[in-house]
């Protein structure tokens, strides 16, 4: 067999692979859309679809007939930002995942359980509490964007911890990670609880909403702030692809590719952190997208983050909104957190993922 | 159904046309405007176990489609549709019930879904919830203008505190106050004590008793088990529920912090309904005359 027909076999499974991942993006970026148009269209108020088409028309300049005037603020007022934030929140969630497990060469590496989202709902839960009292420097100088960016601090100093705590010359151990984010997590919840403690009743208000996660407080304001926040993760992680694909090598080989390793690590960790910092400041703790959104195109687009980020965004978007289209009409007319119910997703599938892992082991 | 869908007065009276033509079966949609108030609003959500108590006692339970779940009293309340807990509303299953007014406590949230209720052409109300004899009359009189019902308002508050005034005459402990410790969802890993500033504290100064942690924290607490015995409470009072839960007296006392206290050496726990007990709504004498039976303070 000739090097040159190896040559010409293996450039035909390139093509045929990448052709693979370019339509499965397509066609994710497909259901994004649906998802989208989905939940924009139902909800515990019914809406005929005309209506909905004629509101979505009239958005778009088109000249419509005139719409039931509590349709369209149902549907410019709740549903849409309602599903912009979804979108947002939950490609933040996958792509910091699909980020942070490619960085740790390690599958199991999740915001949540590695202790990101506690560090970053921590930080945020200070602002609340002691926003008026401890902190007002900070929320006087930053204004609408001091939760969100307390978030992010939160979130960038966990991270970093984990990181130092987890790698050793270059490699990162599974168990050191996995208990530092068990010792991260609880270090967050003893000083959140602490802070429940010392909140008023104001305050405690405002704090039963991070418990589980929800996405009830979408309003055009926090969907703006959020998207400015999450554009600059979500825009330069999928320019980081290569990076992230050098580093899954290992260190030292990244860095014979000719890639600053350690500036690219930071870099990294700061953008992970940014986008659960931001998502966490919006919507609380909801758990589990970030696990398994890259885990499942994973299984059925390989490792290359080329295509993995930008995937792991559109069906983190559309996963994300799947859920909340169920928690807000399952129980209507009230509504189950979020975080409930992705956790109902997440945990089994978690749990299948462990399995699979002690089966590889033996 | 579409003519049920309505935010302004003129479309509802021709909803309501409508529906008699048509003869559904939607009685809750089919109030006819009071006739002393000329209240606009017929459709009514109301968030707040109280409130719901407030309606009912004005007679304008027919005005009510939705409740949420601090609404246990009357009974009829809670099968109406359930907005969820007050604190963690949404938006869209409110507007769902096609309410025109809202009513609600100021703690009801969040905060965003209230203006986007509001924003969608539905009058919002959030009504100050304050433990005290004045928070009741403010709620019971905001309610009964919003409903166009002053009169009705001005008269269950007259009852009410004529009754109070009646039970204030007749308590009189022998000697001190009774200490009373109330316990919310004890047992649960999670005890949590009332102290001053909370419906439990008023309701047992009323009864003639007194809160033991009234001094030591507002609203409710974590209580840690040495803090109970510190208190020395010679009453413990729980919730019937909570109580039942446990297993009796038996299954409270189980604790050695409660035991130890005079309250569990003699066994005096007292258990109430707690919607009763907790609602601080019409029924506040009822409560208030009930607990002053158990404590020993009235005849």
């Amino acid at each position: 067999m000739s090097s040159a027909a190896l040559g010409v076999r293996g450039a035909a499974a390139i093509f045929r692979h990448h052709s693979l991942q370019r339509l499965s993006l397509i066609g994710l970026g497909t259901l994004t859309v649906c998802v989208a148009l989905l939940s924009i269209a139902i909800g515990p108020v019914t809406i005929p679809v005309a209506d909905v088409l004629r509101v979505i028309g009239g958005l778009l300049g088109l000249p419509v007939a005139e719409v039931p005037p509590q349709y369209e603020a149902v549907i410019l007022n709740i549903r849409l930002p309602r599903t912009l934030l979804g979108l947002l929140v939950g490609a933040s969630l996958a792509i910091a995942g699909a980020s942070l497990q490619g960085l740790f060469r390690n599958p199991l590496a999740d915001p949540g359980l590695i202790g990101v989202s506690a560090g970053a709902a921590l930080a945020a839960v200070s602002v609340i509490v002691l926003g008026s009292s401890g902190l007002t420097f900070l929320t006087g100088a930053l204004g609408a964007f001091s939760l969100p960016l307390a978030a992010f601090a939160g979130g960038l100093v966990t991270t970093m911890l984990v990181y130092r705590l987890a790698s050793a010359d270059g490699r990162t151990s599974v168990t050191t990670l996995l208990l530092a984010g068990i010792a991260i997590n609880a270090l967050c919840g003893a000083g959140t609880g602490l802070l429940t403690y010392l909140a008023d009743d104001q305050q405690l208000r405002t704090l039963t909403f991070w418990s589980m996660g929800s996405l009830g407080g979408a309003t055009w304001a926090a969907v703006g702030s959020t998207a400015v926040l999450i554009a600059i993760p979500l825009l330069s992680l999928p320019l980081l692809a290569r990076t992230l694909n050098a580093l899954l090598l290992g260190e030292a080989e990244a860095g014979h590719l000719g890639i600053a390793v350690q500036r690219m690590q930071r870099v990294i960790v700061a953008l992970t952190a940014l986008a659960v910092g931001a998502a966490v400041a919006v919507s609380g703790i909801i758990g589990f997208v970030g696990l398994v959104v890259p885990h499942l195109l994973r299984l059925a687009l390989g490792p290359d983050h080329r295509f993995l980020l930008p995937g792991a965004a559109l069906l983190g978007g559309s996963l994300l909104l799947l859920a909340d289209l169920f928690a807000r009409t399952v129980v209507t007319p009230a509504e189950l957190p979020i975080g409930i119910v992705t956790a109902l997703l997440g945990g089994p599938f978690f749990l299948a993922l462990l399995m699979r892992w002690r089966r590889h082991a033996l | 159904m579409k003519g049920q869908r309505t935010g302004k007065p003129a479309r509802h009276a021709l909803a309501l046309v409508w529906l008699s033509v048509l003869g559904l079966s939607m009685p809750a949609a089919s109030a006819p405007a009071s006739a002393d108030g000329g209240a606009p609003s017929a459709r009514l959500v109301s968030v707040d176990g109280a409130i719901t108590e407030i309606v009912y006692a004005l007679g304008a339970e027919d005005r009510l489609v939705g409740v949420d779940t601090t609404s246990k009293y009357p009974p009829a309340a809670e099968a109406l549709a359930s907005v969820g807990y007050k604190r963690s509303l949404s938006a869209e299953g409110v507007l769902s019930l096609q309410p025109d007014l809202v009513l609600a406590t100021d703690d009801a949230g969040p905060p965003e879904v209230l203006r986007q209720i509001d924003a969608a052409g539905v009058q919002v109300e959030q009504v100050p919830d304050e433990p005290t004899i004045e928070g009741l009359h403010s709620k019971i009189d905001t309610v009964a203008r919003l409903l166009g019902r002053a009169s009705e308002g001005k008269a269950l508050r007259g009852r009410i505190d004529a009754e109070l005034d009646r039970l204030s005459r007749q308590i009189r402990p022998a000697g001190d106050p009774p200490r009373v410790l109330f316990l919310l969802h004890t047992g649960a890993g999670n005890d949590l004590a009332a102290g001053r500033d909370s419906v439990a504290d008023t309701v047992i100064r009323l009864a003639g008793g007194e809160n033991v942690l009234h001094d030591a924290f507002s609203g409710y607490k974590p209580l840690g088990p040495e803090a109970a015995l510190v208190g020395a409470p010679q009453v413990i009072l729980v919730t019937k529920r909570n109580l039942d839960g446990l297993g009796g007296i038996d299954g409270l006392l189980r604790h050695a912090s409660l035991s130890a206290t005079p309250a569990g050496s003699a066994r005096r726990v007292v258990a109430m309904d707690g919607p009763l007990l907790l609602a601080f709504g019409p029924r506040l004498a009822t409560a208030v005359a009930e607990l002053a039976a158990h404590l020993g303070t009235a005849p």
